[in-house]
């Protein structure tokens, strides 16, 4: 009896984690089953091909590619340096009875659902950003080289740029608290050896902490970086959705990947169309997949070195 | 003489500036948490203020209106949200629970077990849309036909992963001497688990959980072609059923100013909730430590 309910229990753990297993397993086999059409036709000359021609029955999907890429970089570029002064605030500068509230409302925003990110960035972000960053950056810069032709385009709140900074919000909460935590694994001897060497707190932080922690550091980009390529409803609100490529804008309204699939899987007849999206799909969820995996195994990495030292 | 004077200056300077270094460095430090929490407490306010306009009985009782109409409400989008949240919890949470407990209580060094925590993080943070186009091809494809199960499909998948991190998290936190002493006692390993440990990081396990909840209940993405939506009032799992973060997303893309005010009150109504979730999961963990 004992023997038996051992053995059924320990059965019913296994072939729960086996699940989880076979789930990964699924998704990916279906994604390459529902994407084979599209890659029989267009192998990967799908991945740099512009075209996306639903009458003529063309597909390419570097725009989507393009525009997942670029908004998922602005938002790393706003992200990291805020996530880093975040995390150096709530471990080195904030009074105690501060560190848990302001932690806390961090944290929320990454519970902050995805659709009010997007409605909000829609209706309200966007107007602002048109009305007192875009049009002054425009009459400021029309004319420059480079920089002229990054602010053209009509200035209206929808883009790459506010799709970009609202993914940054969205990602800062994930990077800041995988900083946070990594800091605080610091050994206090080595900060305070340190502090009694005459250091400024900004000094400790960057010679010492800084290099300390730099995989689990890494590790935290990279998991907003995949949060960030992943993110579909608040991209598909303010990136326009449309369909080019003509200029480097960053103010152009453009596609992503993920809001190339929401907007137009669900209508998609069955045939190329459908299976191009999946394409799309499957080229997503294996940059995540790198991506993700990468941050992995550096915040494993730094666990393992952490274990080691203490 | 002369030397050593400018020599104490180009100290004196040097540590001047290393003191403005950090002053600045600081002042940015200060200024990237206030940034943080600026657009935390802008969306916030935006929310209630234009969500409490829109709020009324009428949202509770009312079905989604065609556009332009005099009333309309929420009612079947609510109704049906409530219905797949629940349901995707009570599939995915026992998957969960149980997975949790192999990685931490029998798979720690097997190969099984290092191979599912890894795969576990990755779905953790994998696109959610992505998720929704498996369900696609494994569920709506095949019964020619969207619905309400296929969105309760698509959401257990996002909860399974949320809820095997944190129980094996919490579980991992157990003291092994509770372990032993019940192994002791002469009790079998399953009673340990479930009566002992499970039961020790019990406050842990139902802080996931409502995570999980909180987490698909503004889960746009993987509804999209899953469970779509629908305008009347259903509680057939097999027809296309409405859910209020797929409502929010027509009605805010649309131009008409009522489904426009119904998205805000409906964006309102999920804020309120999920945050109202966080804050509940943290307050209980908290009370437990």
């Amino acid at each position: 009896m004992k023997r038996w309910g051992d053995r059924l229990f320990a059965a019913a753990a296994s072939s729960a984690a086996a699940l989880t297993l076979a789930l990964m397993a699924g998704i990916l086999g279906s994604l390459v089953v529902g994407a084979g059409p599209a890659i029989e036709a267009f192998g990967l000359g799908f991945l740099t091909s512009a075209v996306w021609d639903p009458v003529g029955n063309q597909y390419g999907g570097l725009v989507m590619i393009y525009g997942t890429l670029a908004t998922s970089l602005i938002a790393l570029v706003i992200a990291v340096p805020v996530s880093f002064g975040i995390a150096l605030f709530l471990t080195e500068l904030s009074p105690g009875w501060l560190k848990r509230p302001l932690g806390i409302a961090i944290e929320l925003l990454a519970a902050v659902p995805s659709i009010v990110y997007g409605m909000w960035g829609l209706l309200v972000f966007g107007p602002v950003l048109a009305t007192y960053v875009q049009q002054p950056l425009q009459a400021a810069f029309t004319g420059v080289p480079v920089l002229g032709a990054l602010v053209s385009g009509p200035p209206v709140g929808i883009g790459i740029l506010s799709a970009g900074i609202i993914l940054a919000i969205m990602i800062i909460p994930f990077i800041a608290s995988v900083m946070r935590d990594v800091f605080e694994v610091t050994p206090p001897m080595l900060k305070e050896s340190a502090y009694g060497l005459g250091s400024t707190t900004w000094e400790v932080v960057y010679k010492i902490v800084l290099p300390y922690t730099k995989a689990g550091v890494v590790g935290g980009i990279m998991l907003g970086l995949g949060r960030a390529l992943g993110e579909t409803m608040a991209v598909t609100f303010v990136i326009g959705n449309m369909n080019q490529l003509n200029s480097l804008s960053l103010f152009e309204a453009a596609n992503s990947i993920t809001s190339a699939l929401a907007n137009e899987f669900a209508e998609a007849g069955e045939g190329l169309h459908q299976a191009s999206l999946i394409y799309l799909g499957l080229v997503l969820f294996f940059i995540t997949f790198v991506v993700l995996s990468l941050s992995k195994m550096l915040l494993a990495q730094m666990k393992r070195a952490e274990g080691a030292r203490t | 003489m002369s030397a050593a004077v400018a020599f104490d200056a180009s100290r004196l300077s040097h540590h001047k500036r290393r003191k403005l270094v950090n002053q600045v460095a600081l002042a940015l430090s200060l200024a990237a948490m206030a940034f943080g929490v600026f657009w935390l407490i802008w969306i916030l306010i935006e929310t209630v203020r234009l969500g409490i306009g829109g709020l009324s009985l009428a949202v509770f009782t009312e079905m989604t209106p065609p556009p332009l109409a005099e009333t309309g409400g929420l009612a079947n989008a609510i109704f049906g949200s409530l219905t797949m949240v629940g349901l995707a919890t009570l599939l995915g949470t026992p998957i969960g629970v149980m997975a949790g407990v192999y990685l931490a209580e029998y798979g720690k060094t097997t190969w099984l077990g290092r191979v599912t925590q890894f795969i576990n993080d990755i779905l953790l943070s994998a696109p959610s849309i992505v998720i929704g186009l498996f369900i696609y091809s494994a569920v709506v494809a095949k019964m020619k036909s969207f619905s309400g199960i296929a969105g309760v499909l698509a959401l257990a998948l996002i909860v399974i992963p949320v809820v095997v991190r944190t129980t094996e998290n919490m579980l991992s936190l157990i003291p092994n001497a509770l372990r032993e002493a019940a192994y002791a006692l002469g009790t079998p390993k399953w009673k340990v688990i479930s009566a002992i440990t499970l039961k020790a990081a019990r406050a842990g396990v139902i802080t996931g959980v409502l995570l999980a909840v909180a987490r698909i209940a503004g889960e746009t993405a993987p509804l999209l072609f899953t469970a779509l939506s629908n305008q009347f009032w259903t509680s057939n799992l097999g027809e296309p059923m409405a859910s209020l973060p797929v409502t929010i997303f027509k009605f805010a893309m649309s131009p008409y100013e009522n489904w426009q005010k119904l998205a805000w009150a409906g964006v309102f109504i999920i804020t309120m909730g999920v945050l109202a979730l966080n804050i509940i999961a943290r307050t209980m963990l908290r009370n437990k430590n």
